[in-house]
């Protein structure tokens, strides 16, 4: 299963573990995850289900290149880094 | 007497202890910065507006003074079908009021120009459509920021004349607590417009909105292009000459006496310092006809400071000043604008200053 990594910069704010998710794409994978930890969602998200602007996500190494839909495949053995973007401060 | 700050670091309360001697009794959200404040006089309730440079807009609340915060959902547009790059999200969470004689009634002012009311303390917020779908909205355009914002939302004690200012969208009037709106800006203009959109009312830029409480005809507006005054509750506007700039942010009413008003004059309109770089608060105590320069304790030179919207606030009862500014200073007046004490130098810049009605 992929795993999800978030940076601990999130848990100033709220709780967050890293875990392991089914998911076939970043979306699905993340879905999963706010499933169980809702109150994360607007923190990555925005109101519009669009990466926030000053957040970057990772997978095996790269960036995501969809932001809007977030539909980048990952793999059964992904690793998913959500982090803060240096754009942002 | 307690002032709650905002600031680009943070969240501080102070408590008056004597005339120039303030302490800071509570602080919260250090490292973030906290975009408006609300101590709601109603409930005793202090909302927090946050916005994470990172991670969004973000609403608190504390039910113990300021002790400990727990999390709201935040104002937000729904999900549109298709998702595309244009549709709203809310960037900032720009000003917070209490929007009738109900407590948990909230009206919150957002970038990109949503209005938002809630009407159980914050646990859920519905967009007002009725401005939200105003056919001008179209011309509105941002100010400062890439898109428009609502920082100011006068409430009459009954919640149903609503008078709320927007960056750049105009001054919007509503007399059934938000189903109808309607524009009034008759007497503004735009002189850095094109001519032909110089008193358009959509494109107005009220930067902040102030009204007398003991006499809710007389609202003072600080505007892009200058100071305007109003005697009929907002529906037409006087030009007025404040000197020694009519530019500026801020403007404070007094809470019973609708001939004084304060504003914190710069230099127009993109140079944005004090004039000669000696801070100074405009007073007037004649309706707006006449302004003197008052300040005395102030920087005499070499000051850079700039007084945000929200940064400038007259206490109901006292008619005591405080006025914080980007330069992280915290000044307090105690004799309607003539003198002022610094409290602190230290703070970050700040985005909002208000004391607590309770």
């Amino acid at each position: 299963m992929p795993s999800v990594h978030f940076t601990p910069n999130l848990r100033r704010h709220l709780r967050v573990e890293n875990t392991e998710v089914e998911g076939h794409t970043v979306s699905d994978a993340l879905s999963r995850v706010f499933r169980d930890n809702p109150g994360l969602r607007s923190y990555v998200l925005d109101d519009q289900g669009r990466l926030r602007t000053h957040v970057v996500i990772y997978v095996d190494g790269r960036p995501v290149r969809d932001r809007t839909a977030l539909g980048d495949a990952v793999g059964e053995g992904a690793e998913i880094h959500v982090m803060q973007a240096l754009s942002g401060g | 007497m307690l002032l709650h700050l905002g600031t680009r670091k943070g969240y501080l309360a102070l408590r008056r202890r004597g005339r120039g001697d303030w302490r800071c009794e509570r602080t919260a959200f250090i490292g973030d910065p906290v975009s408006q404040l609300l101590p709601d006089p109603r409930d005793g309730r202090l909302y927090a507006a946050l916005n994470l440079g990172h991670f969004g807009v973000k609403l608190r609340v504390s039910e113990d003074g300021g002790a400990s915060f727990t999390e709201l959902p935040a104002p937000a547009y729904a999900k549109q079908e298709a998702s595309a790059e244009e549709a709203p999200s809310v960037d900032l969470l720009w000003c917070l009021e209490p929007a009738g004689p109900d407590p948990g009634s909230l009206w919150c002012g957002t970038i990109p120009g949503g209005l938002f009311r809630s009407d159980d303390g914050g646990r859920s917020w519905a967009l007002n459509e009725a401005l939200w779908n105003q056919p001008s909205r179209e011309r509105w355009f941002g100010g400062g920021y890439p898109h428009p914002g609502i920082h100011s939302v006068l409430v009459a004690p009954d919640g149903n004349r609503v008078v709320a200012g927007i960056s750049c969208g105009g001054v919007w009037i509503s007399e059934d607590a938000g189903e109808s709106w309607r524009v009034r800006t008759e007497g503004m203009f735009a002189e850095y417009m094109p001519p032909e959109m110089r008193e358009d009312p959509a494109i107005q830029d009220p930067h902040r909105l102030a009204w007398c409480d003991g006499d809710r005809r007389r609202i003072w507006c600080q505007h892009h292009n200058g100071f305007f005054r109003s005697d009929d509750g907002g529906e037409t506007w006087t030009s007025l000459d404040v000197p020694p700039s009519s530019f500026g942010f801020a403007v404070a009413a007094h809470p019973g006496d609708p001939q004084v008003a304060w504003s914190v004059p710069l230099v127009k309109d993109e140079c944005r310092v004090p004039v000669d770089r000696r801070m100074v608060v405009a007073r007037t105590r004649d309706g707006g006809a006449s302004w003197e320069p008052v300040g005395r304790g102030l920087p005499e030179g070499d000051s850079f400071a700039v007084v945000y919207r929200h940064g400038l606030d007259a206490h109901p009862g006292e008619a005591v000043l405080a006025m914080a500014t980007t330069t992280g200073a915290l000044w307090i007046s105690e004799d309607l604008g003539d003198s002022w004490d610094l409290v602190t130098a230290e703070l970050a810049p700040v985005y909002c200053a208000r004391f607590d009605r309770s």
